[in-house]
């Protein structure tokens, strides 16, 4: 690799310091203040905050629902990353062994990337909404009594569903570039060999994927505890009950709409060091296996 | 000479333009508000009238999304020194703006500064004490206050054969009637529901007059302790189970998202705001009838009166004088009886003073638009005991969310009714007394 050589550094720094104040303004600076409020009781109209260490972090450990959430968390991301990533696969192979057409289904699978979250649990909640979607039209004619603003598993499969869509299409162009980047020599000498397709995909397409599955692991896990959040808002607002609360909604509701600040921040607080730990997880462990 | 000549005209123009503009700079006051729709539209209406008849003052509208969400942000906004000067505040967040302290200028109090003639008598009863301090000082400029309706798709009740002249009062009249369009196929659902707290807990136990919590409901003090663990409120949530499983109620979710259901023609009986007649008129393509709230009717001193909902304008403090004027001038220009009789006719909101209601009557309004004064008689029908005169609650938004996060658990089967009410009381007054400590630090 070649490695450009700058005279002196501010020429660098010159490059560097859009995305960097962008990072710092967007993201540290927000953090660190979550981070201090966390630490604090505030009054809600800016009046003063009084120091409570650890108080806020125990009342939610205490909190029976919020231990709840931790669960429905982890069963949703879980759920949708799977699922995006299968499907994404799937896709991904599909669209490599076609000849002609390749780039027109590249095109209309990748669209659904575009979207905006929210707009994506928007268009789900409208087909399946129980009273005005078409699609609920389809399962109530078939006798299946689907309510997702009642039971509890339709609210989970609709927003899965929705959540995962959008990143299917993502793991989808992925996937297909990792493909297509796979020699067709070797493919063809595994057949000639006498491999079946199955032994083919374990043996030697899955080992030279695996740095993009790998990158797409932690991407979908990050996506499913983080970015969700919009399709859950739009979707099912974390309800019926608390069925569908992820932690990341929890912590919207808490302080945008109940405006307890605090318990927010240090809800915040907690899924930041959760997904770090995962993160981390995932690249000690996991990328050990990884075939570069 | 041509040159002195241009210059002297080009002067004088850019004069002439200066001041042009600068007797049009009116002082701009903002406004955020949460209506949508026909309410949006209407409220613009009414408010460009305003800015056209004085140039002193422009009220410039803000639609800052839902109510917790302007809440949220006007909250947000004061603490960053940017605070609008209006706010639409529902009426859950009453209990939250009262203790706001320096943060609010009371209504009373500006009005009285600025001159303008503001007497809590010429409000409806039911609207000035749900506002008003425990000294009997307005905090809020009362606007758009709704209460309940009980709304009937006419045509669904023709279909399965039912009288659209006596149309149910009570509990198990709408039941039976919710069955039998259900039987008949005239509609896919029979009942359904918006704002499952405020109708099936709170509206409920002011119309059967039983308390919701010690306290006056809150009024009397922040260490109120909720009571709705009660044998009533379980008896009415174990109806909707049940009514739910016999498939003749239809839960369609929070806030006013079961209304598409009944706009759609899918459910025939829905229970709703009466700010709903605005939608209902513009999207629904069936003949309406309007009744007020059910009751049961082995309950002594049912119906009582039911209690408003809808939301009021605040004032808050930290802006310069002479906002102050202009939002007076604006608060007495929506208190007006005409303007407020038609603002209510338009929205199915009530109308807040008794000289609009005695205008809008007067018009013959009620007698050409029957169902709508309904609304304004189920909150007048008895004088407000200290059970029906409304609630207060810090925290409430939170609570209510409480409140009908259980419900749903109850209606899809995850807990008992027993299990979900107790939950729902329990953790409300969790809520109440995390409020109550805040406030005494």
């Amino acid at each position: 690799m070649k490695r450009s050589i700058f005279r002196g550094w501010l020429f660098p720094l010159a490059f560097l310091a859009p995305q960097l104040l962008i990072s710092l303004a967007f993201f540290f600076w927000p953090a660190g203040h979550a981070i201090q409020e966390s630490f604090f009781q505030s009054d809600v109209w800016g009046g003063g905050r009084i120091f409570v260490g650890l108080a806020n972090f125990t009342t939610l450990f205490h909190d029976p629902l919020y231990l709840k959430s931790f669960v429905t968390t982890w069963i949703f991301s879980f759920a949708t990353a799977f699922i995006s990533l299968f499907f994404g696969f799937f896709l991904a192979t599909a669209v490599d062994r076609v000849h002609r057409g390749q780039a027109t289904y590249t095109t209309l699978l990748l669209w659904p990337y575009a979207i905006a979250p929210a707009v994506a649990g928007v268009l789900w909640m409208f087909l399946f909404n129980p009273s005005i979607g078409i699609v609920s039209g389809w399962l109530h004619f078939f006798g299946i009594d689907w309510n997702p603003l009642l039971h509890a598993s339709d609210a989970l499969v609709l927003t899965v569903i929705a959540a995962s869509w959008k990143q299917i299409a993502y793991n989808f162009i992925f996937f297909l570039a990792g493909l297509q980047s796979i020699p067709k020599s070797i493919i063809e000498a595994a057949s000639i060999d006498g491999a079946s397709p199955f032994r083919r995909l374990y043996t030697i397409i899955l080992p030279l994927l695996s740095p993009t599955l790998f990158f797409l692991m932690v991407m979908n896990v990050v996506y499913a505890f983080f970015d969700t959040f919009g399709v859950i808002d739009a979707a099912t607002q974390g309800g019926p009950g608390q069925a569908t609360m992820t932690l990341v909604y929890k912590s919207y509701a808490d302080g945008i709409l109940h405006n307890d600040f605090n318990s927010s921040a240090a809800q915040s607080v907690i899924l930041t060091v959760m997904v770090i730990i995962l993160t981390v997880i995932q690249f000690r462990f996991i990328e050990r296996r990884v075939h570069y | 000479m041509k040159i002195a000549k241009w210059l002297t005209v080009s002067l004088t123009l850019a004069i002439a333009g200066l001041s042009g503009s600068m007797a049009f700079a009116a002082t701009e006051i903002q406004f955020w508000h949460s209506m949508t729709g026909p309410l949006s539209e209407k409220l613009t209406e009414i408010t460009e009238e305003f800015n056209a008849k004085q140039h002193d003052y422009k009220i410039i509208l803000v639609n800052k999304g839902n109510y917790a969400e302007a809440m949220t942000a006007a909250i947000a906004a004061f603490r960053a020194k940017g605070q609008p000067d209006i706010l639409q505040v529902h009426e859950v967040g009453t209990g939250t703006f009262m203790a706001a302290g320096q943060a609010i200028y009371p209504v009373d109090k500006l009005m009285k500064d600025e001159g303008k003639a503001f007497n809590a008598s010429d409000f409806l009863p039911a609207v000035t004490g749900y506002y008003s301090s425990t000294d009997g000082k307005m905090l809020a400029f009362p606007f758009n206050s709704s209460t309940l309706d009980t709304f009937y798709n006419l045509d669904a009740f023709k279909k399965a054969g039912l009288s659209t002249e006596n149309l149910p009062k009570t509990w198990d009249e709408v039941a039976d009637a919710a069955r039998k369009i259900v039987q008949t196929g005239a509609a896919k659902c029979g009942l359904t529901t918006t704002w499952p707290s405020w109708v099936h807990v709170e509206n409920f136990s002011a119309w059967h007059n039983i308390p919701i919590s010690t306290k006056e409901n809150g009024f009397g003090g922040l260490d109120a302790v909720f009571e709705i663990d009660n044998p009533l409120v379980k008896r009415h949530w174990s109806n909707l189970v049940k009514w739910q499983k016999e498939g003749i109620f239809t839960y369609g979710g929070r806030a006013s998202t079961a209304m598409n259901s009944f706009l759609s023609g899918q459910c025939a009986i829905m229970v709703s705001s009466s700010s709903s007649i605005a939608d209902i008129k513009s999207s629904g393509h069936f003949s309406l009838g309007v009744g007020m709230m059910p009751y049961y009717a082995d309950v002594k001193g049912a119906p009582q009166n039911s209690i408003i909902g809808g939301a009021a304008l605040w004032v808050l403090s930290g802006k310069p004088k002479v906002h102050y004027k202009g939002i007076a001038e604006y608060f007495e220009f929506l208190s007006s009886p005409k303007i407020q009789a038609e603002w209510s006719e338009a929205t199915g909101y009530l109308p807040i003073t008794t000289a609009a209601y005695e205008l809008s009557k007067s018009e013959g309004f009620f007698t050409k638009n029957p169902g709508s004064e309904i609304a304004i008689q189920s909150v007048n029908l008895h004088t407000p005991t200290v059970n029906s005169k409304g609630l207060r609650f810090g925290n409430f938004s939170q609570i209510r969310t409480m409140f009908e996060e259980e419900l749903e658990y109850a209606l899809n089967g995850t807990k008992t009714v027993d299990q979900a009410l107790s939950d729902a009381q329990r953790r409300g007054n969790t809520e109440l007394r995390k409020f109550e400590a805040q406030q005494s630090k």
